[in-house]
């Protein structure tokens, strides 16, 4: 259809059968993904807010605890993760506010496509965010807790893993508490005890490895949380936006 | 492959059956019912907070009513919401836009995700709603009648059946409420139906079909 001279008849037939493609359901999830890489690469300063609370925090143990490495050394698995999980928490609270309050998710809601595939995608660029940057953050923080550079490349595997369990199980609860006004203290009531397995495992992992052992069970059974994650959060988290919605 | 299928067929028509919604307390929706046939317009009257949004959002099945259906050629619509979904555009007293984006990639993104869309017809549609001028500026910096011109643009490149569309004329001007005119009438020309809520009057080259008033 052509914007001079719009005849109706002449377009009638095109428009209502022929002339709507359908975009497929993975077409349809990349373009949710990149506006969501455009818009926040738009605003940085909202990308840099969680990747900065976690530099200071793993930043403020060897001020407040001792400077003594060893002693460092045996908190740093929990300082890292606890860090990564409060940071993540911080960075949720933007995962679908926007979107609900401009209506993009009622129109998601209304593509005739699948919310759960959508979500997906904006939670996949949420992890492109937030999680990968932690998990490439995370040596430093490491060696700033006095790890040796020989246990970097698991403790960062360890990470990327995890995050992406922390993103998904995150989506549920960003999800469920779209419905209110200040939903931080709710979000973080909702999220903190379903990602207490990803923390023990992922810290677990993360000790290993800087013990220079085999950390590969942690790792194998992180992993299979964050598959679990992967299959069941997007479809959760799809029912909670359309309750939202109602 | 069901999706596609549905699509090819127009809306006949669209009935509403009884439809009661209460929200907390409040009786919102008080048996609302009515038939609508291809190429007819129906306006939704009513003053603020008698529920004319709320009639739409149930229509298009984002809110569930607690008694009465919504059939779409005689069917109800939540035995295949997907296809029901793919088959109608809501557009909402607030556009959906993102204010860091362009107008165009708004477009581009909004309209994306249903159907697949070529560069060329974003610019012709901004163009067409007068809207081709402020196409490569972020939305944040558009005055409110310009937002609304770049959501009529995004009605303009969907080709659903069946319009729903609430307070399509708000913020605009003289000229913009002629546009508005203009692609409601083509849309009704070309067999599609169309459910709009308002209380202002419609462009006149809109022919309303049936008026449905709800009472407070």
């Amino acid at each position: 259809m052509q914007a001079q001279a719009p005849s109706p008849v002449a377009t009638a037939a095109a428009s209502l059968s022929g002339g709507t493609e359908v975009a497929p359901a993975l077409a349809a999830a990349r373009l949710a993904l990149s506006r969501d890489l455009t818009l926040a690469f738009r605003k940085r300063g909202q990308l840099i807010q969680p990747l900065a609370f976690f530099a200071l925090v793993t930043m403020l143990f060897p001020l407040a605890v001792s400077p003594e490495l060893s002693r460092l050394r045996a908190i740093a698995p929990g300082v890292l993760w606890v860090a990564a999980l409060l940071a993540s928490l911080l960075a949720l609270e933007f995962l679908f506010r926007d979107d609900a309050y401009d209506g993009t998710l009622e129109q998601y809601a209304l593509s005739g496509q699948s919310l759960t595939w959508l979500l997906f995608a904006k939670t996949a660029a949420h992890w492109l965010l937030t999680g990968l940057p932690l998990a490439l953050m995370a040596p430093l923080a490491a060696m700033s807790l006095g790890v040796a550079a020989a246990a970097v490349p698991g403790i960062v595997l360890v990470m990327v893993v995890g995050t992406v369990a922390l993103s998904l199980i995150g989506a549920i609860g960003a999800a469920l508490t779209l419905g209110m006004k200040r939903s931080g203290a709710l979000l973080a009531l909702l999220t903190l005890p379903l990602s207490l397995p990803v923390l023990i495992y992922g810290a677990r992992a993360t000790e290993l490895a800087i013990g220079g052992t085999s950390f590969i069970a942690p790792l194998e059974l992180l992993a299979a949380l964050a598959v679990l994650a992967v299959t069941l959060a997007p479809l959760a988290a799809a029912a909670a936006v359309r309750i939202s919605l109602e | 492959m069901n999706l596609r299928d549905s699509r090819a067929v127009p809306v006949n028509h669209l009935e509403a059956e009884n439809l009661q919604l209460w929200r907390g307390d409040r009786h919102v929706l008080k048996g609302v019912g009515f038939t609508l046939s291809r190429g007819e317009c129906l306006q939704v009257t009513g003053t603020n907070g008698a529920g004319k949004t709320t009639l739409l959002r149930t229509l298009c099945g984002l809110m569930v009513p607690e008694e009465g259906r919504v059939l779409r050629e005689g069917r109800d619509v939540r035995a295949d919401l997907p296809a029901y979904h793919s088959s109608l555009m809501y557009l909402g007293h607030e556009a959906p836009l993102k204010a860091d984006l362009t107008a165009r990639e708004n477009l581009y993104y909004w309209i994306g995700v249903r159907r697949r869309v070529a560069g060329a017809e974003l610019d012709a549609a901004l163009a067409r709603v007068g809207a081709g001028a402020c196409c490569e500026r972020l939305v944040r910096a558009l005055s409110a009648g310009q937002k609304r011109r770049v959501a009529l643009a995004g009605l303009a490149l969907m080709f659903a059946p069946l319009w729903l569309l609430d307070e399509p004329t708000t913020n605009l001007d003289a000229e913009g409420q002629q546009v508005v005119g203009a692609l409601m009438a083509e849309q009704l020309a070309r067999g599609g139906a169309i459910v709009v809520a308002t209380h202002q009057q419609l462009p006149a080259a809109v022919r309303v079909a049936q008026v449905l008033e709800l009472a407070s």
